[in-house]
């Protein structure tokens, strides 16, 4: 089977988009002082990125699984909750 | 009951706030079940494969009504390295005879069918809503908040999984820890179910359960599994968190290749993939568990860390039916004396000493430590491949007797009998 990249696997995937909330928000000034960036490879939908030595993060595409929350060393960098109810990601198989 | 207060208030309508639902509104007892996803299982996802034993002490013969894929006959275990693999299948027919050992299935269907049976024994199924925080007044839970309403009740059951945001703030326990917890992520994979039948050698209903530890991962602590649908593939990772924050591999490319080993490739051409899923599993058994009750408040399930993962064998949806269960009945015997704090909802874990959940806690305290040995997903997969692939390779060299071979694959393979050894003791006691 060809390999896929994330965006085709995440176009799979059925969202609610939560136009008027973020339900992760990052604060910049702690990452910048974060060292191994761990969040890069561990968020399994590859939303953190890194542009220009700084890290890049937009929650839309987010599968709510935690590991970022979990993982993240700084404390103070993530504001972390789960989508308002009915936003978010809506598994159809599961 | 007043308007605005509930007996129990159950947040997560997974298996475990589901069933512990529907046997509190069997008991004729008021309570309410929240689901922040539009329909429970919206946001759920797991392997795939649930053992049958504690839904059917339950709900008896479940299986003629709920939405199950298939009934697993054949557990099959493979060592990967690379272009090596090495595999033992073992099949029992009795497994898919009543009462089913274990049926495969898919969250989204499953749990919004076990949410309408107790939803039909009387419980109130509100979902759409998050809930965000417990309300405390002098130090007992009596409600929950969530946006800025708030719901009162006698007691609370934090039901809501593994990343449980009610357990921390409840204050039952402090942050988890990547040491603790794996990184799920899966695909489903459709096929039509005569090609799936066809390549897994199945009868129209059985199915199969395949587990690999190996090169999949990468050398870090974790495996893969696949589990055959109706016609579909679940196919899927899952990897220790605190490996995932030294990882240098994306998650995606892991799981892209793991697809395309060569023993797996054959199975799934052709397929589409259809959903890309992930989650967090709970690893590390008691020793992470929180405080499973306070004034007020309950907790089961993955909340609680009721899962074991051994990499040949995943078990959280029986045991979230099970503690699921325990908290009822703990529920039941606090209402029959009006007494929800600590002290009467203690029985809780008398019941889940006598319901079989501690027990395999117990049993399996030793396993997480056993499962960080890196060995297990390094040099033994490559030992075993290597010894067996020379074993069945003949190229008209001299044959080396077994002993002489498996000595020299040790000290090739960076390992010593004296790892083996040791590995194989630990290995026997705690799994
Ligand atoms: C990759 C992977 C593979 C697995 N494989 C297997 C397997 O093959 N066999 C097996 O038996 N087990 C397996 N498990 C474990 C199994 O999925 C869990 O043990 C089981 O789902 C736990 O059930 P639960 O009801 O405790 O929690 P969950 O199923 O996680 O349910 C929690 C519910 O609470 C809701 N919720 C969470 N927070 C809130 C909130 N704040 N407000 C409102 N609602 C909320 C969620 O939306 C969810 O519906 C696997 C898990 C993973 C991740
Ligand atoms: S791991 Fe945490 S602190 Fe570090 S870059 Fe990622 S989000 Fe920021
Ligand atoms: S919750 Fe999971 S999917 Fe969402 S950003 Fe964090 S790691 Fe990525």
């Amino acid at each position: 089977m060809k390999k896929m990249n994330m965006q085709q696997l995440l176009a799979c995937d059925k969202f609610e988009v939560d136009d008027e909330e973020h339900h992760i928000v990052l604060n910049k000034e702690v990452c910048r002082s974060c060292q191994a960036k761990p969040c890069i490879y561990a968020c399994p939908a590859g939303l953190y990125t890194l542009k220009d030595g700084e890290i890049n993060f937009d929650d839309a595409g987010c599968l709510e699984c935690g590991t970022c929350r979990l993982i993240c060393p700084q404390e103070g960098a993530l504001s972390w909750h789960y989508p308002r109810g009915n936003f978010g990601v809506v598994y159809r198989y599961g | 009951m007043a308007e605005d207060k509930f007996t129990a208030i159950i947040v997560g309508a997974g298996p475990a706030g589901s069933t512990a639902a529907y046997l509190l509104a069997e008991q004729g007892i008021d309570v309410l079940l929240i689901e922040r996803g539009e329909t429970p299982g919206c946001k759920n996802m797991f392997g795939g494969r649930m053992y049958s034993y504690a839904l059917h002490r339950i709900i008896p013969e479940f299986w003629e009504e709920a939405p199950l894929e298939r009934q697993i006959s054949r557990e099959v275990i493979t060592m990967l390295d690379g272009e090596k693999s090495t595999s033992i299948s073992c099949q029992d027919e009795n497994w898919a005879k009543p009462p089913y050992h274990s049926f495969t299935l898919l969250r989204a269907e499953f749990d919004a069918w076990l949410a309408a049976k107790a939803e039909d024994a009387g419980a109130i199924l509100a979902c759409g809503i998050r809930v965000d925080d417990v309300i405390m007044e002098d130090n007992r839970i009596i409600g929950i908040r969530a946006g800025d309403d708030e719901i009162l009740a006698d007691v609370v059951i934090a039901a809501d999984g593994a990343n449980s945001i009610i357990t921390e703030k409840a204050g039952l326990r402090s942050k988890l820890s990547p040491a603790d917890l794996a990184t799920g992520v899966k695909e489903v994979i459709e096929l039509p179910a005569k090609t799936i039948e066809e390549r897994f050698n199945l009868q129209p209903d059985t199915g199969a359960a395949h587990l690999y530890a190996g090169t999949c991962t990468q050398g870090m602590s974790g495996g893969g599994f696949l589990y055959t649908n109706k016609s579909s593939i679940s196919l899927g990772l899952v990897i220790k968190a605190a490996e995932l924050q030294k990882n240098q591999y994306m998650l995606v490319d892991l799981i892209e290749d793991f697809k395309n080993q060569p023993s797996i490739a054959p199975l799934i051409s052709g397929g589409e993939v259809v959903e890309y899923s992930a989650h967090l599993v709970p690893e590390a058994g008691i020793s992470m568990a929180p405080r499973l009750f306070s004034d007020g408040i309950l907790v089961t399930g993955d909340a609680a860390g009721f899962c074991i993962n051994l990499g040949y064998l995943v078990r959280g949806m029986d045991l979230a039916i099970a503690s699921g269960e325990a908290a009822a009945m703990s529920v039941v015997e606090a209402v029959k004396k009006n007494d929800f704090s600590a002290a009467s909802l203690g029985i809780y874990t008398d019941l889940l000493v006598k319901n079989g959940v501690w027990s395999v806690m117990e049993a399996y305290r030793r396993a997480p430590q056993m499962l960080d040995t890196e060995r297990l997903y390094t040099s033994y997969p490559t030992l075993l491949n290597n010894l067996l692939a020379d074993m069945f390779t003949i190229d008209g060299s001299p044959p080396i007797n077994l002993i002489d071979k498996l000595r020299q694959e040790v000290k090739n393979s960076k390992t010593s009998f004296i790892n083996l050894a040791g590995d194989a003791w630990k290995g026997g006691r705690s799994l």
